[in-house]
């Protein structure tokens, strides 16, 4: 390979807003639903059935529009996509083309390279489809309708990308940002957030844009960085042998790590937009705008830069928990309760992550709240408890959210703090491990640690190792 | 009095005064349909048994308290195009000759809360496109006042029917005339209200901007009473308005002392028919003469309202119509291979030929390089229209005018000639596009003995306007309508 190309890459990024009911229809959005139990006439399109918008979603664009720096645009409509397909039930999809919500936004990455923006060229606001299922042994296909009218909101940049690290960069900024806004929970693997690729290459240097070609199905970002690599690859490949890139959409089959033509622009359809006579123009004036700027919350660069100066706590912990809204809300809210931040940090850092990873869970599913939290630390702060009794209490919590306190009463779990009980079972334990106790005696230090252990069985685990360790050695 | 010659609010009164019972009335219509409908056609679906169970539950709440309002207990037909819970709704098509709505249209439901016993469903052109009602999958509607003549359309139908004597009022619905034109030529009163005023839920879109529901009765006070019961603001349907100026019947007061009548000369130009000309001049002259003020205007851009109206409904039409698929409900082809295949038969045979003109038409001006010459441009000869109508009604409470250039044209006229079907809708389209309030009433009959109508257009919000006009008008033009005994 004689020449030097440039990758040039833009990302059009499907996010599903986190409302509690459709964009056009009162009907639940939760995921998992038996087959079409979500659905009304409305998202079903029925014969005489009419959309009416959803103020949240609304809300939720604008919200992201103002975070990614985007002009909101303050007399906006919604047209019409229309095209045949049974997963679209009135043959046409709501979206918008002609006067998007949001316009030129751009947001800052950082990658190894430094730091650089990227544009956004618009977000706009579009009703999922419903959900096709291929029943290959009856030879026949059912749709479910439960995702149809679901809200999403696209977010097209600009080609401002140049590599797999910067798209990744790119990708999880934009997350971190929607999460922290509460507006989604950005789950690729759920379909939650979408991202479609599109990518040309050129010689560098070169002024002019190559052919470029669109890439979907990329379900997490491994596979994303790995079919941009394979994109790029491809299309070097096919200009090295004086072929032309054909302007076309891939699918992505990250098992066998290489794309395939969908469609051709020749196949290209003709989505005839048009404004969607049944919704009216949505008209934001200045109030609206400033209401929601002002419920913009402190996002993840600030939040990092305040816990630097507020928290003792290492930056490695900061830059972990400050990845999640969900862990920084509990951070924060466990230390507001009193907790000391270190102990909190480790609490989330050691057991919390550990148990997230064991079952799979990303930390937008934690489910223990600040207060129990707070309780358990309280707890092996007073020495209620010992460190391995608190790790199995926090297991619980993990799971079940329950109160450490009750809990640790109604399991008799407390230290046992009463000398005179100790030092009985610490006796009996001398008593019954004659070997152990001479090992000790004639220097063998290590010894102790097994007695310590025994008395620790016999007290069910109840009982402060340190002061065990302090009476065996004042008993030998 | 006999009681099929009863207006809708007369009878709903022998009922309150159980002169007449509920059941009495619809034994009576559902009489009079059975005796004439093999003649008219003027339903696609009669529910004769829903209707008599209806009229008991009904008669039960009027007894107990309950329905206490002007209508309640008189029998309805509702316009095939407004979804009817549990009932065929077909739009007089065959892609939905099967079709059986989950739900009911917020008007239906409206009338149904003020008392109201639906009769059944009435034909119509096929998805209300056509101004003769031949267009039905199901047959043609005939005009009671000369079967050889077409109703009108689109509602042909309901106005059949209320001329007819085969319901007390109906409902019908109007994207370019479509309630006013099948009054006039039936010789009944029709009103489409100022957009927004009645809700389109339920209501299956033809052309989604200018859709209104309205009824279709036998005089003025039906028709400001049928609107004081239909017209509610309906969070489920965007477009709908919440307007406090809903006591229509408060404007049934004959005066139009100062009342400012324009007459637009660009309505009475080439194409309009002598007879109708001068008798809706003359009803103009009686309005003058009971103290109105009636001027010549001139109000332009008339002749762009046809371009621009079948441009942006096809559009809307091209779109509205994409559901209809063969998947979901409604008619799917027998045989087929594989899905592409299965859309395009399933939707050429069970849409008819005018359907599938505006379905052409309106995916043609909305593709890819012809959407800013035709369908940008149609929708900024409409804000024009608007302008025109605005700037008219710094001078006049009332436009006065025809509502069709001609009376009934006879069986199988109109279809050949499309075009000129189409430039029959010249007087009342403008209304829609400008999404203005417009009523039509019978003032007079032809050489031939057919209905000739006149209309009255008002600004938006000002239907109490047209009532007033109306009311005043139809007491100095006194008694109009078909006796019982003239019925075929």
């Amino acid at each position: 390979m004689s020449k030097q190309y440039e990758t040039v890459i833009g990302l059009e990024v499907h996010v599903e807003l986190a409302t509690k009911t459709k964009i056009f229809c009162g009907c639940s959005t939760a995921f998992g639903g038996e087959p079409n139990t979500h659905t009304c006439p409305v998202c079903t399109g029925m014969p005489g059935s009419l959309p009416v918008l959803n103020k949240q979603v609304l809300e939720y664009a604008v919200a992201v529009g103002l975070a990614t720096n985007c002009t909101i645009t303050q007399y906006c409509k919604f047209d019409r996509k229309n095209y045949f397909y049974p997963d679209n039930p009135q043959n046409y999809q709501i979206s918008q083309l002609y006067l998007p919500i949001c316009r030129n936004g751009k947001v800052e990455i950082e990658t190894e390279a430094g730091k650089k923006f990227v544009g956004i060229h618009e977000i706009h606001m579009e009703e999922d489809a419903g959900k096709l299922i291929h029943d290959e042994w009856d030879d026949c296909s059912l749709v479910d309708y439960n995702r149809s009218g679901v809200p999403l909101i696209e977010i097209v940049s600009e080609p401002d990308m140049r590599s797999a690290e910067e798209v990744i960069a790119y990708l999880e900024k934009l997350r971190m940002t929607i999460q922290y806004l509460g507006a989604s929970d950005c789950k690729l693997q759920e379909g939650s957030m979408r991202a479609d690729v599109n990518l040309s290459i050129r010689e560098v240097g070169a002024k002019e844009f190559g052919t470029r070609t669109e890439m979907k199905n990329l379900n997490s970002f491994k596979a994303i960085a790995r079919a941009i690599e394979g994109e790029r690859e491809r299309q070097i490949d096919l200009l090295e042998l004086g072929e032309k890139v054909m302007q076309e959409t891939r699918r992505w089959d990250d098992n066998k790590g290489e794309s395939y033509a969908m469609r051709s622009k020749e196949d290209a359809q003709d989505y005839r937009y048009f404004p969607d006579p049944d919704l009216v123009p949505i008209v934001l004036d200045d109030a609206f705008l400033e209401e929601i700027r002002a419920k913009q919350p402190e996002f993840r660069e600030e939040k990092m830069r305040r816990y630097k100066q507020e928290f003792d706590i290492p930056e490695y912990d900061i830059e972990i928990i400050t990845g999640s809204k969900r862990m920084a809300d509990l951070f924060e809210a466990t230390v507001a309760i009193g907790s000391q931040p270190k102990k909190v940090s480790n609490w989330l850092m050691v057991e919390t992550l550990r148990l997230l990873k064991e079952n799979n869970m990303d930390p937008e599913d934690i489910r223990f709240s600040p207060e129990n939290l707070a309780k358990l630390i309280s707890l092996t702060d007073t020495k209620a408890i010992n460190s391995s009794v608190a790790k199995e209490v926090f297991e619980v919590m993990f799971t079940e959210n329950v109160d450490p306190e009750k809990y640790v009463e109604e399991k008799g779990l407390k230290t046992v703090n009463d000398e005179g009980a100790l030092r009985k079972t610490v006796e009996e334990v001398i008593a019954n491990n004659p070997q152990s106790v001479d090992d000790y005696r004639n220097g063998k230090e290590k010894a102790i640690g097994f007695l310590v252990g025994q008395t620790m069985k016999a007290m069910k685990g109840k009982a402060d190792p340190g002061m065990v360790n302090q009476i065996l050695k004042e008993l030998l | 009095m006999k009681i099929l010659e009863m207006t809708a609010v007369e009878l709903g009164a022998a009922i309150k005064n159980k002169e007449v019972t509920v059941r009495e009335a619809a034994e009576a219509v559902l009489e009079q349909i059975e005796k004439q409908e093999e003649k008219l056609h003027c339903y696609v679906t009669v529910d004769r048994e829903g209707a008599l169970k209806q009229a008991e539950e009904v008669q039960k709440k009027i007894d107990a308290g309950e329905f206490s309002g002007p209508l309640a207990g008189v029998p309805v037909a509702i316009k095939d195009n407004m979804c009817t819970e549990g009932m065929l709704t077909t739009c007089s098509s065959r892609i939905l000759g099967n079709f059986v709505p989950t739900f009911s249209s917020e008007a239906v439901l409206n009338l149904q809360n003020a008392g109201a016993v639906i009769l059944g469903k009435t034909n119509m052109d096929e998805f209300a496109m056509g101004s003769t009602t031949e267009t039905s999958a199901f047959g043609v509607t005939r005009n009671p006042w000369n079967p050889e003549h077409v109703p009108g359309g689109s509602s042909g139908g309901s106005a059949a029917a209320v001329a007819a004597q085969e319901c007390f009022y109906a409902l019908g619905s109007d994207t370019g005339g479509s309630i006013r034109q099948p009054a006039s030529f039936c010789g009944v009163v029709g009103l489409k209200p100022t957009y927004g005023s009645v809700s389109r839920y339920g209501l299956i879109a033809y052309g989604s901007s200018l859709d209104q529901i309205g009824p279709l009765c036998k005089d003025v006070r039906d028709c400001a009473t049928i609107m004081e019961i239909i017209a509610t603001h309906d969070p489920k349907d965007s477009t709908s308005v919440e307007r406090q100026d809903t006591d229509f019947t408060a404007a049934l007061v004959e005066n139009v002392e100062g009342m400012r009548i324009g007459i637009p000369r660009d309505y009475f130009g080439e194409g309009l028919d002598p007879e109708v000309k001068s008798a809706v001049l003359n009803a103009a002259a009686v309005l003058k003469e009971k103290g109105a003020l009636v001027e010549e205007f001139d109000l332009s851009l008339v002749e762009y309202a046809i371009p621009a109206y079948y441009t942006i409904a096809a559009a809307e039409a091209s779109s509205n119509l994409e559901r209809f698929d063969g998947i979901k409900y409604g008619y799917r082809t027998a045989e087929y291979e594989g899905l592409h295949n299965m859309y395009k038969k399933s939707r050429s045979e069970g849409f008819g030929a005018e359907v599938k003109r505006r379905i052409m038409l309106g995916s043609f001006v909305l593709s890819s390089g012809y959407y800013d010459a035709y369908y940008l441009k149609a929708l900024r000869v409409k804000a024009l229209i608007k302008k025109a109508f605005d700037q008219a009604f710094e001078k006049y409470d009332v436009i006065l005018g025809p509502v069709a250039p001609t009376t009934a044209p006879k069986l199988g006229e109109s279809l050949s000639d499309p075009i000129k079907m189409y430039l029959g809708d010249i007087y009342t389209i403008s209304v829609n596009l400008a999404g203005l309030p417009g009523l039509s009433m019978p003032c007079g009959l032809d050489g031939k003995g057919l209905p000739i109508g006149v209309q009255l257009i008002g600004d938006c919000f000002q239907e109490k306007k047209l009532i007033q006009t109306a009311y005043t008008y139809e007491k100095a033009r006194g008694a109009f309508g078909r006796k019982e005994e003239e019925n075929v």
